[in-house]
């Protein structure tokens, strides 16, 4: 075991992260809401609410509509729109987040209306399905590809492709294309499922589902082959699936918020594709999120798409290329 | 065309796999590559074949499809039939009226009646068989065979040697490295690796010549570092004996190259 430091890794390390993220990442309490105040009595009202409503945008001009549109684009997760008939607006696809500012309604401007946008009943289902779509295509993306991979490694199948004709980027699309296919066909079926079994809404752009979907398969295809590429046996790949997964299942704000994790951690999430795939998801299937709101998530992910698919492709492509031209000769 | 390496060095981080070895690939020709657990074997045929690994030295190869590898994995879909095996096999490589030739491989290695069957279900023999049918379907000029008779049972072992020799008469040169010095015994050329170095090379009688000292037989086992069993009796190397060349064999003279060099490591 002194030699295979993979599993004493894997047994030591893993334990110490789980314990430094349940000790710093996992918890439900939110401490920082971020809050839009408008409205004419905004500056009054922002001076008197609850430390936890962090101020993200005062503007006394602001309007009802204004209020919905910073939810909408994941301005701020809270509203409150000040004047004769006050209104608090909450975004409903934040759970924690939204039953703490419904808690600390003592804070809030007298006579306040409270509305639950785009999750009303604050539903559990329709919050984690769209996230799931992500956590099941990492799951296939990384643990069946890999494995998948490492096997034919393990079978001296692509060793024999590399003496055939077939150019090394034949070989890698041939190999690729099948799981891609795959996941995106479990891609669709997952989300079927989730909106006939599960009821949860799907209000967004069927286009920018798909340009997610699709780039963000890339990324999890991407650490498949990566996976395979470093792994000698498929005890290995497995081993290194659960790393890239775990710290996606905790850090993504899947299930623990982002904003409630303490900043030592939050980091971490914010260089896991399952974080922004999640809030695309969120975005699109419960706020009708636009194209402009989703810019940041998308922007990200397709660097990362490039940069894993891109090193996972150049890494892949050594196990597959035949001899360079100068030793061979006829 | 002669394939082959010459002064072919290849390692694998601080480990040497291969050190300035030269061999020689002609066509028609069966060349064995013998050796102990670790000597490189797998890693010269790797290169032979053509699978891109960092070396120095130089390489002499057919292009790019026209050498047939099987590994000593096998090289095998466990969830593809025999059929499906070949047709693949002729995608890949692009050919064209090869199926008479895939039913002639296919009735040569009495795969034929079992066409439809997944490779997983066949016998180790059947599936080493398969393998050599997928690497002689493109006609290849180097044939490449890593330990394809390992595990095999006797008849089948002479079913792959028809094959490797009607491959050698039809004109590959082919490589073919093995455990089994009786098999060695049958190719034209036999090249001995012990640590990635070349201890003999030559046609098995030449190498069996050059054997220093002298192998007896006896019913008792001698000094422990210098004798063998072999079936019932055993075998010891006096390395200032005299024997006559014709009594020695192959595997005596593989086994006291490995001693010596052994002896000139310590």
């Amino acid at each position: 075991m002194r030699r295979d430091r993979r599993t004493v890794a894997l047994m030591v390390g893993l334990p110490l992260m789980m314990l430094i993220i349940f000790g710093y990442a996992a918890r439900f309490d939110v401490t920082e809401i971020e809050t839009a105040v408008l409205g004419p009595g905004a500056d009054i009202a922002a001076a008197q609410l609850d430390e936890a409503f962090t101020i993200v945008k005062q503007d006394p001009a602001g309007t009802d509509a204004d209020a919905r549109r910073l939810l909408a684009d994941s301005e701020a997760a809270v509203a409150i729109v000040t004047g004769a008939d006050p209104k608090l607006y909450v975004d409903g696809t934040e759970l924690f987040i939204a039953q703490s500012a419904l808690r600390r309604g003592d804070s809030l401007p007298a006579g306040v209306e409270g509305e639950i946008l785009f999750n009303p009943e604050l539903s559990t289902a329709a919050v984690m399905v769209p996230s799931l779509i992500g956590l099941i295509l990492l799951f296939i993306g990384t643990v069946i590809t890999s494995l998948g991979v490492v096997r034919e490694r393990e079978q001296g199948t692509l060793e024999q492709l590399a003496v055939t004709p077939l150019r090394p980027i034949d070989v890698i699309v041939g190999k690729i294309a099948p799981y891609f296919a795959v996941a995106l066909i479990d891609m669709i079926i997952i989300t079927l499922a989730g909106i006939l079994i599960f009821n949860v809404p799907f209000r967004g752009s069927l286009f920018l589902f798909a340009v997610f979907g699709f780039i963000y398969l890339f990324v999890v295809l991407g650490f498949g082959v990566l996976i395979s590429t470093v792994s000698r046996s498929q005890g290995e790949a497995i081993q290194l699936a659960i790393m890239v997964l775990l710290p996606q299942v905790m850090l993504s704000g899947m299930i623990f918020p982002l904003k409630s994790m303490a900043a030592g951690v939050r980091w971490i999430g914010y260089l896991l594709p399952l974080t922004y795939f999640v809030q695309a998801m969120r975005g699109i299937f419960l706020k009708a999120s636009s194209f402009a709101a989703l810019l940041t998530p998308l922007i990200v992910l397709t660097v990362m798409a490039v940069a894993v698919f891109g090193l996972a492709v150049w890494r892949f492509r050594r196990d597959v290329a035949p001899q360079t031209a100068e030793a061979v000769g006829s | 065309m002669t394939w082959g390496a010459r002064d072919l060095t290849i390692t694998y981080g601080e480990d040497t796999a291969l050190r300035a070895v030269s061999v020689e690939c002609l066509p028609g020709e069966i060349l064995a590559v013998v050796g102990g657990d670790g000597a490189g074997k797998s890693t010269l045929l790797r290169a032979l074949a053509g699978i891109g690994i960092p070396h120095q030295g130089t390489l002499t190869l057919p292009d790019q499809g026209l050498t047939g590898y099987v590994p000593s994995e096998g090289g095998i879909y466990r969830d593809l039939t025999i059929d499906e095996h070949l047709d693949f096999v002729s995608t890949a490589y692009g050919l064209t009226d090869w199926q008479a030739r895939a039913d002639d491989l296919l009735t040569r290695t009495d795969l034929a009646a079992f066409g439809d069957r997944l490779a997983g279900k066949l016998s180790g023999g059947q599936r080493r068989k398969l393998g050599a049918a997928m690497a002689l379907l493109p006609r290849p000029e180097l044939l490449v065979l890593d330990e394809v008779t390992t595990g095999v049972d006797p008849v089948s072992r002479m079913g792959l040697w028809r094959l490797i020799a009607g491959a050698a008469a039809e004109g590959a040169a082919v490589v073919f490295a093995t455990s089994y010095l009786d098999e060695a015994e049958r190719a034209g050329t036999v090249l001995l690796l012990h640590e990635g170095r070349v201890l003999a090379a030559g046609s098995p009688a030449d190498v069996a010549s050059a054997m220093p000292g002298a192998v007896t037989e006896s019913d008792q086992p001698g000094s422990p570092e210098r004798s063998w069993r072999r079936g019932r009796r055993w075998r010891a190397w006096d390395p200032k004996g005299i024997q006559s060349r014709e009594k020695v064999s192959l595997e005596d003279a593989a086994i006291v190259a490995e001693l010596v060099a052994a002896g000139e490591e310590t």
